[in-house]
């Protein structure tokens, strides 16, 4: 397999980020750098209460505040019900929320918005206005959001499903996903352990450094300009033109360098409000979020309560796994559906047993707003699972790696799962054609020490112990995800790549330029890439689900094989020999007479004989969606006296087919793994009685900085994905779904404590010890 | 509003400050250094980092009128794209750059790390770099960049 990926050129290989000189430098490129004259700015008042319904509100002495230019209330906007999530249309994801409402659902929710000349005017306008709510009774707890008589979120009329799936909202179920297979009544039948617990997993958020910013301008036609950081620009266009009511082509949504996204940019946040406030004062205006809005008032992961009962046999066949879920989407259903499927989907079919039973109920509660977070559910998940097989392979007494080894999916193999569970509709059905898992088992085991350090008998204060989890992900929504890529070529022999395809922080646009330039024959310089902005470039889903490099990865391959046939067209014209002679290489067509210059063919293809332009675009759907997988190893250390847990090394090993860019690769896994135990140790939400979350800021919601970072290890384990771009699987973000589950297990291998709840505070973990 | 002047990159210029207490980030950005960050104007994230006297230091939090008669240096005194310096040169190569919001700010803090401390070690540079939050890459590559812009700074 290695020698697959020898054989190229530009893949394969740690090429500099084609927009790297850029980011080092500091120029303008992120949309706080845009200048637009005129521009104001814009305050958002959110509403103090849990739910409540406006019962007056009175914006005059805003709006007389001199340099006030446009105040919004919910009065002022089409009631036209959309979903903030960027999904492809129609969204599986509910359509309850309007750009303002007369009624709010969380504290943080919307309430006003106010564009002035400075943002120092915008924020005092919001302060005079005047509002009356008529409180309601909250609901927090997902369990009791279920509840017959629990206040009802979304009692207003619109709010609907876009697709014929449960939506039931007069009892807070904002989705729902069940599926059986087999006879889970029979498996438990034939187990020899039962094994039984719940899981919660908690709230947390991106913190991309970048917050969510949007400006609107108009440019000299009229149209509307969104310059936004986003991971849809695609998405943006559609549901802002349905939330506004306006045509399509009156919008263009620039994508400039994104600061940062994880999930928190798939979400179509600010823009059609920006854009309501920028149609009301009829002139550009900027809304750029403050890092405590950020933590309020944009998204979340889903927190879920598990219940995960399994059975297994001494000789290490699992029975049955019957999984319940409740999950909490907050006031709004964003994401809901298909996170929940992909708790199931990314994490059932990595094991093979004939019997399951998987049920889950997303609730609507009075919290801060969910949605779509690297690990998408599956981090949740293998939670759960994870802790699972760690008991399981102690009850059954087994060597857990050489159980891993027997356990898991492989090659030609499948699982009625994928079939089962898809993202709004059914799955596709699919074998796995690609699987490094057992390599990853044995490297990260060696580098961690797994056989010195398992399971040793802890004394003293500071206890060591090791754990250990095998995952999968997927790489792109098979049968929905679209992406599509367009080259042409220039007379120095450089080519121009327009892809809607979204590079947010991840290099998406180094790896495109890789694999045009190794189709192309030709340096990875040569490419001149460009993402992305609905004016100029094709169509693409966005960056979500794992999916670039694999989907839009396979339309820049179609693209570029179309360019090089006109090349070597030209070619064959200009050496005089057959297309069928000629090779590409180094920028040049070789034939078996003569060779000739990529430059030179441009030059005659614009301007000597026969004169076109060189250039081609195409589109890729997937049919497949590939799982990346990995072994994850942690070794921690818990302090006996005060709880407090510190990673001493973690190794991640990840198959994620042919790694593009290793070192880019190695980059996204790195950055998952450590986001991971910082929500697993120190990341959560804070929550007053009546809502309100109280850590809104770096200090009190503590992610990792550099003294905090253990040694961490990272192993690529190089497979060859047949279906995937030079044999690419996804890699961005299985690698965050290891470290609350790996770290619960080696907490338990140093302590004899499990802990089922995350964080692993140190007050939490004191309390397991102290209770044990 | 009120001019100070103040050496920015090596240039006097005369910035104009709106306020007593506007920061020195809202200033410089607005004087058309746009590689300083805003990331939480508290003070937490250092992606407004710029060195004040070699010093570096939160501009979010530093009062523009401190500035006056000060030596300010920018990511925009350092290299440029096609003239790198030895940092950012070295951070490009080592794949410490994802999304590059919080890149201008950390390789200001090496650059003043490295002016102090020719040679440091794995702690020095964890410690140097605390206060910039990155959460894109983990670190790992930040921390070698740091190491290798080191080793290549002594050679020279």
């Amino acid at each position: 397999m290695e020698n697959k990926t020898n054989q190229f050129q530009q893949v394969g290989k740690n090429k500099l980020k084609v927009d790297g000189q850029a980011l080092v430098t500091g120029g303008p490129q992120f949309v706080a750098d845009y200048y637009v004259p005129d521009m104001l700015w814009a305050k958002v008042l959110y509403s103090p209460h849990a739910h409540a319904r406006i019962k007056k509100i009175d914006t005059s002495q805003a709006e007389k505040l001199p340099g006030v230019k446009a105040v919004l209330t919910y009065k002022d906007v089409p009631r036209i019900p959309f979903t903030t999530a960027g999904q492809g249309a129609p969204e599986p994801s509910a359509y309850d929320t309007f750009i303002l409402d007369s009624k709010v659902r969380f504290v943080g929710d919307k309430v006003a918005i106010v564009a002035a000349e400075t943002e120092a005017i915008a924020e005092e306008a919001v302060k005079l206005i005047k509002v009356e709510y008529e409180v309601l009774k909250a609901v927090f707890d997902p369990r009791d959001a279920l509840k017959k008589g629990a206040p009802l979120i979304h009692d207003e009329k619109e709010a609907h499903m876009p697709l014929p799936l449960f939506y039931d909202k007069t009892k807070n179920i904002c989705a729902h996903a069940d599926f059986k297979t087999g006879d889970l009544e029979k498996g438990f039948k034939g187990a020899d352990f039962i094994i039984e617990h719940d899981y919660d997993i908690h709230y947390a958020t991106h913190t991309s450094i970048e917050t969510h910013i949007t400006t609107v301008y108009f440019d000299p036609h009229g149209r509307i300009v969104i310059l936004t950081s986003t991971q849809v620009p695609f998405h943006v266009r559609r549901i802002t033109a349905r939330a506004l009511n306006i045509p399509a082509k009156k919008i263009r949504v620039i994508k400039p360098r994104i600061g940062g996204g994880f999930g928190g940019k798939q979400e179509v946040l600010l823009e059609p409000l920006v854009t309501a406030l920028a149609l009301k004062a009829k002139q550009a205006v900027c809304l750029k979020y403050t890092r405590s809005e950020e933590f309020i008032s944009s998204r979340c992961r889903h927190p879920q309560l598990i219940h995960l009962k399994t059975g297994v046999k001494k000789d290490g066949t699992i029975t049955a796994i019957d999984i319940n879920i409740v999950m909490n989407n907050g006031a709004y259903g964003s994401h809901g559906l298909t996170i929940l499927c992909n708790t199931g989907s990314k994490v059932l079919p990595l094991l093979k047993c004939d019997n399951i039973s998987f049920y889950g109920d997303v609730a609507y509660t009075n919290y801060p707003v969910c949605g779509a977070y690297r690990g998408y559910g599956a981090t949740e998940g293998y939670f759960a699972m994870g802790i699972q097989l760690d008991v399981m392979a102690e009850k059954i007494g087994t060597d857990i790696l050489e159980w891993f080894k027997k356990i898991h999916i492989k090659v030609g193999e499948t699982s009625p799962v994928f079939a089962a569970l898809g993202e709004g509709r059914e799955g596709v059905e699919q074998n796995i054609t690609s699987c490094g898992l057992d390599k990853c088992i044995e490297l990260g085991a060696k580098e961690i020490g797994w056989y010195g350090k398992r399971r040793q008998k802890q004394t003293g204060r500071f206890r060591r112990g090791v754990g250990t989890i095998i995952m999968m992900q997927g790489s792109a929504i098979p049968e929905i995800d679209m992406g599509a890529a367009f080259i042409k070529m220039n007379e120095d022999g450089s080519f121009n790549m327009l892809l809607g395809a979204t590079d947010l922080g991840t290099g998406s646009d180094t790896i495109m330029a890789q694999i045009a330039a190794e189709v192309l024959a030709v340096e990875t310089d040569k490419m001149i890439v460009y993402s992305s902005d609905t004016d100029f470039t094709p169509f693409d889903v966005g960056a979500y689900a794992s999916s670039t490099t694999y989907l839009s990865g396979q339309a820049v391959i179609k693209a570029a094989q179309k360019v090089k046939e006109q090349i070597l067209g030209v070619a064959s014209e200009m050496l005089n020999e057959p297309k069928e002679d000629l090779t590409v290489k180094d920028s040049k067509v070789i034939g078996k007479k003569g060779e000739v210059s990529y430059s030179d063919i441009s030059n005659y293809s614009l301007y000597t004989k026969n004169q076109f332009q060189i250039m081609a675009g195409d589109s890729h759907i997937v049919h497949k969606s590939p799982p990346p997988f990995a072994a994850h190893f942690a070794e921690v250390e818990v302090d006996m006296l005060t709880g407090k847990v510190r990673v001493i090394k973690y190794v991640c090993a990840i198959d994620c087919g042919t790694a593009i860019n290793p070192q880019m690769a190695e980059g996204q896994s790195e950055g998952a793994v450590l986001n991971g135990i910082s929500y697993a140790l120190t990341e959560r939400y804070i929550f007053s009685e009546t809502g309100k979350m109280l850590n809104p800021n770096f200090d009190y919601y503590k992610i990792f900085g550099t003294r905090d970072l253990p040694e961490m290890k990272t192993i690529l384990v190089p497979t060859y994905e047949p279906t995937g771009p030079f044999g690419a699987k996804s890699v961005s973000e299985i690698s965050i779904n290891g470290p609350c589950p790996v770290i619960s297990n080696a907490i338990y291998d140093a302590t004899g404590v499990r802990i089922y709840k995350t964080p692993f505070t140190p007050d939490k973990v004191l309390a397991a010890i102290n209770k044990k | 509003m009120e001019k100070i002047k103040a050496i920015v990159n090596g240039v006097e210029k005369e910035l104009s400050v709106k306020y007593s207490t506007e920061p020195l980030l809202d200033v410089l950005r607005r004087g058309g250094f746009v590689g300083v960050k805003e990331g939480c104007r508290e003070g937490q994230c250092g992606a407004c980092v710029v060195l004040i006297d070699g010093m570096p230091g939160n501009s979010c939090l530093y009062p523009a009128f401190r500035a006056a008669g000060k030596k300010i240096t920018t990511i925009e005194g350092l290299g440029r794209p096609d003239n790198l310096n030895e940092i950012q040169k070295a951070f490009l190569e080592s794949g410490a750059v994802q999304c590059g919001y919080c890149t201008p700010g950390i390789v200001l803090s090496t650059k003043a790390l490295l002016e102090k401390n020719s040679a440091p070690s794995e702690d020095d540079i964890r410690v140097a770099l605390d206060g910039n939050l990155c959460r894109c890459t983990g670190y790992v590559k930040i921390v070698s960049a740091v190491k290798l812009a080191a080793e290549r700074i002594g050679k020279k």
